[in-house]
């Protein structure tokens, strides 16, 4: 990005809604002005710098660090200073289980069973989310007429709200919804897809799928966008299959944005909530647990809410997170180097 | 208003030191030219008296008043920088404004101090245009009306005409000179264009690797540089410098060998220095000429770069490399042998270390 | 014609499909209609009544079945069109239904009670738009307030977020000072700790601090956001130096700098932020839910699922008010898409 002049000076309408946030910022101007007599123009740095620090200190830090104390509270109180110490209890409750892979010989049953939900959601979720972006991807990058249009089309859904996203695809799904009117034509029967364990698990796969996917093209579209074209022109010329000029030139280049791409992408699976909570709640049952409902139901909606169990886990799942955060900017890094040797 | 004394000054970025023992005072109303090569500080210097850097050590004054820590918003000076600097988003008009505004300067004196600078300026007819609607001269005289609306006590001009073509700078750097005499304010001007050093400046301050080399008048720089470096770098095309050994010769003469053994008698006041000892005498290509009478010395053509009103030789004489700069055209073909006059030239002379060996005449 | 076509399906085989052509078309068609096609029929099915919303199989239209009061009758009766024994057609309206067998009668006639196998008939049927799925809960619901809450919290979080963020950038682009990468660090350190991790003690200093139950509860914590400080920032340090140098020289205070020279400059990213922020704030939900629980406070997003997931249903609203919800979104898309485009694909950020 480069810094553009604005064109035009803005219309007069404008220029009057402007009037009363000019005269604040003049009006502020003067005690400001003595602020940096005070503080020195480099003191000012400061200055400009605090309202986000302190938003970030208060928001983000501080809970990031009390998290660990209250992670090794007991209790139902809100309040740190009203919680008692318990140590690691709440670890150990989270990891007393005779078997691991079966969630009903856990203390914290549900906690595992939405471990296991969650990973069963990524492996699919994140596989199938790469190969649909990455094959969208490889088409809006042919030779297309209204490419741009097409890309919308499959971006369209990203900006829907995850409570959107949820309550469309719940009228879809539901007993008179549009999926059973099309098996119907086929003559099938209509089925309830969402009281299904095996079913309900599917669409919280495939709506979260449906509602992202353009983003990820949009990533990768880009990244094949820079890959020189007579790059393909020299392959042709010497004779080389497309097939072969995809692994060979294209899959190699697009390798740092392709693991961006995987690595935001099993972020995010990683943390599913929202158009899942929407479009089946968890259910039928567990079947559609996530983690992060775990740690909303237990921190918050529960009647015995156990705020300490849950931050115990949301910090077992931070750790998972910021792993996978280390590997993406090492992963970046490493593609960086790669660019600048190009 | 507008004197300005730097003593001792320094400054330094981090562990480089970038200004040394900087000692200059400029007078009211006086034009002074910073020159020097690329990075050699002249922009630094210059924005620590604006106030934009704050100098490591020294004292820096404004009409006797010690500035150090006064902000640059307080010293009530101007600057012209060698980009404009112009806000893009404000209209020519604004960009006059703009600094008057911050003074909370009523509406009419500032409307009337824009019209005078325009009209001095000649740049009535764009007013209401965006800097990005410019040519680049329109752009350079919209800068320096920036600076003359404010009244400063002195102006400071990073490089302000390096962005245009030759023709324009030309003229512009007449405008600059007949402003200078309207205003009678005081001017620090940065270049490292000598030809502007020599036609702008009262003074020149010669810098290099941030130390002062000199100061002194165009022509006092001219024919009595401090030192080699003086030497070559002011004047066009540069300096010669030829290597060989002086001795003395009787009282107020010395004989310079040349390497090759030509020899040359020089007038020279001291004796500072030993007999044999290494010297380099220069000689500006404009003071040689083409002569075959006694004592010249033999040379062989290189080049021949005829430009009309005058002839440039480039010679080998012994090994060393001699430029001479011929008035009117001569039919001289590379490889010709011709045989070169430095009796009629002035000649300085520097020892060992650059110095300037004092001439008697 | 054929040149159209050939120039609208170009091909990479030279002399007919090459495969990947084909699955090129079934691709893109087919993206067409699961990318869209939901959101349409979501869009039909909000102008439906809630008896056309029960029906199975559904209709693509809005239909309703046309009614007529009838003497003798206190209800309105629905109207059938019957082929007659004769194999004549008449319109009829149902008394009531007994097994495959109606009793109907004609409205000329209304004493006369005529029996017909439910075969033979079929409703008469107009398109009608139930508007008032729109209407009604703008009167009788709380979702004017839910719309206000959301235009509240997405405005104010997006005027904090721009001044704010700029105010951090301006700081970390155009001034040195010790702490400078620190700072910087810190704030792109803070990606990794998003809302979810830290939900429980986030809850706990907004109550503490008396946000609880209160919109600006909402909108503080979600303010500060690095991405947006990553993009200003990398959008300031193209602003030239020397500009402020000036401006310093022009006697502006740093706030002045700040305000009227660097924000006009940064315009072009400015917007683009805001637009994204826009689109987080009005789609937040986790973090409103947690935080509001008086039915007055919900954003949209947070009554719209409330409402979803209550055990009676009322389909016709919900769609409505989730094609209402939609609307802000859509609105951006259509119209600001190519910001939002470029700048994913220039920070990948979302
Ligand atoms: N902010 C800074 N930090 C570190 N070093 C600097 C800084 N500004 C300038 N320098 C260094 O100081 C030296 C002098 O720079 P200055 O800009 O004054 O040179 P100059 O004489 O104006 O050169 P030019 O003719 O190319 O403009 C250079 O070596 C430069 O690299
Ligand atoms: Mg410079």
């Amino acid at each position: 990005m480069k810094a553009d002049v604005p064109k035009g000076s803005g219309s007069g309408l404008g220029e009057t809604a402007m009037v009363p946030v000019r005269l604040a910022m003049a009006a502020i101007d003067a005690p400001l002005r003595f602020v940096q007599r005070r503080l020195g123009i480099g003191g000012m740095a400061t200055f400009f710098l605090l309202p986000n620090m302190l938003i970030f200190g208060i928001f983000v830090l501080l809970p990031f660090f009390i998290n660990f104390a209250y992670s090794m509270t007991g209790g139902t109180a809100l309040f740190l200073p009203d919680r008692s110490f318990v140590g690691g209890d709440q670890y150990a409750r989270l990891f007393d289980c005779a078997n691991y892979a079966d969630p009903n010989s856990c203390a914290e049953d549900t906690f595992w069973t939405a471990v296991g939900n969650t990973a069963w959601f990524v492996v699919l979720q994140v596989t199938l989310m790469i190969l649909f972006s990455l094959v969208t991807a490889l088409i809006l990058n042919r030779d297309l007429m209204a490419r741009s249009f097409w890309r919308a089309v499959f971006f369209f859904p990203v900006l829907l709200s995850p409570v959107v996203v949820g309550l469309i695809w719940k009228w879809i799904l539901q007993r008179q919804g549009l999926l059973n009117f099309g098996l119907y034509g086929l003559g099938f029967e209509p089925y309830t897809w969402l009281n299904d364990r095996n079913w309900s698990f599917a669409a919280t796969v495939g709506v979260s799928i449906w509602a992202h996917m353009g983003f990820y093209t949009l990533i990768l579209l880009a990244g094949l966008q820079a890959i020189p074209k007579d790059l393909y022109e020299a392959a042709e010329m010497d004779g080389t299959r497309p097939a072969r000029a995809f692994w060979r030139i294209t899959l190699p280049l697009l390798m740092p944005n392709l693991l961006v791409v995987i690595v935001l992408v099993l972020i995010r699976a990683v943390q599913i909530f929202d158009e899942v909570y929407v479009l089946t709640g968890g259910g039928p049952g567990t079947s559609t647990l996530y983690i992060t409902q775990y740690i909303y139901e237990t921190g918050f909606a529960t009647q015995l809410r156990n705020p300490g169990l849950a931050a115990a886990a949301s910090i077992l799942m931070g750790g998972v997170l910021v792993v996978l955060t280390l590997v993406q900017l090492g992963l970046g890094r490493k593609g960086e180097k790669k660019g600048a040797r190009k | 208003m507008g004197h300005i004394k730097l003593t001792s000054v320094t400054k330094s970025f981090g562990a480089v030191d970038v200004l040394h023992d900087i000692n200059l005072e400029i007078q009211d109303g006086e034009f002074v030219v910073f020159v020097g090569p690329s990075g050699c500080g002249k922009s630094t210097l210059l924005r620590m008296i604006a106030g934009l850097e704050k100098p490591t050590g020294g004292e820096l004054s404004i009409d006797g008043k010690v500035v150090n820590d006064v902000p640059a918003a307080d010293r009530g000076l101007a600057m012209v920088f060698q980009s404009y600097a112009l806000y893009p988003h404000m209209s020519v008009r604004q960009n006059l404004a703009f600094g008057l505004e911050n003074t909370r300067m009523p509406k009419a004196e500032i409307a009337e101090r824009i019209a005078e600078a325009a009209r001095m300026l000649e740049i009535e007819a764009y007013l209401e245009r965006r800097p990005g609607q410019l040519s680049g001269g329109q752009r350079q005289r919209v800068a320096i009306g920036r600076a003359i609306v404010r009244r400063p006590v002195a102006f400071l001009l990073d490089e302000p005409l390096s962005n245009l073509d030759a023709e324009l700078r030309g003229s512009t750097r007449a405008e600059l000179a007949a402003l200078h005499a309207r205003l009678s304010a005081t001017m620090i001007y940065v270049t490292h264009d000598q030809v502007e050093a020599m036609t702008l400046a009262d003074r020149i301050v010669v810098l290099r690797a941030g130390r002062i080399e000199q100061i002194g008048t165009p022509l006092e720089l001219y024919n009595r540089p401090a030192n080699r470096f003086v030497a070559g770098f002011i004047g066009s095309p540069h300096m010669n410098f030829l290597e060989g050994t002086l001795e003395a010769a009787g009282s107020g003469t010395a004989v310079a060998t040349l390497k090759g053994g030509h020899q040359l008698q020089v007038p020279i006041e001291n004796r500072a220095f030993a007999a044999g000892a290494p010297i380099t005498l220069g000689v500006r290509p404009q003071h040689i000429t083409l002569d075959a009478g006694e004592n010249s010395i033999p040379a062989k053509i290189r080049l021949v770069e005829a430009l009309g009103s005058e002839t440039v030789l480039h010679a080998d004489v012994a090994g060393q490399k001699l430029l001479v700069v011929a008035p009117g055209q001569h039919d001289l073909a590379p490889g010709a042998d011709i045989r070169l006059s430095l009796t009629a030239a002035p000649i300085h002379l520097f020892n060992d270390k650059g110095l300037r060996l004092e001439r008697a005449v | 014609m054929s040149r159209l076509a050939e120039f609208i399906f170009r091909r990479r085989g030279r002399n007919g499909w090459h495969w990947t052509d084909i699955f090129t078309w079934v691709w893109l068609i087919g993206g067409l209609f699961i990318m869209f096609g939901p959101a349409v029929w979501l869009v039909g099915s909000s102008f439906k009544s809630p008896a056309a919303l029960a029906e199975f199989p559904p209709s693509i239209m809005p239909y309703v079945t046309q009614k007529a009061t009838i003497e003798g009758y206190d209800k309105p009766l629905d109207l059938y069109e019957v082929t007659m024994p004769d194999g004549s057609k008449k319109v009829l309206a149902e008394v009531r239904r007994i097994g495959i067998v109606s009793q109907m009668v004609s409205p000329e006639k209304p004493t006369e009670i005529v029996k017909v196998k439910i075969a033979e008939r079929t409703p008469v049927r107009t398109m009608s738009f139930a508007t008032s799925n729109y209407s009604e809960p703008f009167t009788h619901f709380d979702f004017v307030r839910y719309l206000w809450n959301s235009v509240f919290v997405t405005v104010t979080a997006t005027l904090i977020t721009l001044i704010v963020n700029s105010m951090a950038a301006f700081a970390l682009s155009k001034y040195e000072f010790r702490g400078r990468t620190f700072a910087m660090l810190l704030i792109l350190a803070t990606l990794m700790v998003p809302l979810s991790v830290i939900m429980v003690p986030l809850y706990s200093i907004v109550s503490a601090l008396g946000l609880f139950n209160n919109l600006w509860g909402v909108i503080l914590p979600t303010v500060a956001t690095p991405t947006g400080v990553f993009i200003l920032r990398q959008y300031m340090l193209t602003i030239p130096d020397e500009l402020i140098d000036a401006a310093r020289m022009d006697k502006a205070s740093e706030w002045q700098i700040y305000w009227r020279i660097i924000l006009p400059l940064t315009a072009p990213a400015l917007a683009v932020l805001a637009i994204f922020s826009v689109v987080w704030r009005w789609n937040d939900f986790l973090w409103p839910l947690i935080v509001l629980s008086r039915k007055e406070l919900y954003t949209l997003q947070v009554g719209l699922s409330i409402y979803s997931g209550e055990l009676n249903v009322q389909w016709h609203f919900i769609l409505a008010m989730t094609v209402v919800t939609m609307i802000p979104v859509v609105l951006v898309f259509i119209f600001l898409q190519r910001f939002i485009t470029t700048g994913i694909a220039g920070t990948g950020l979302k």
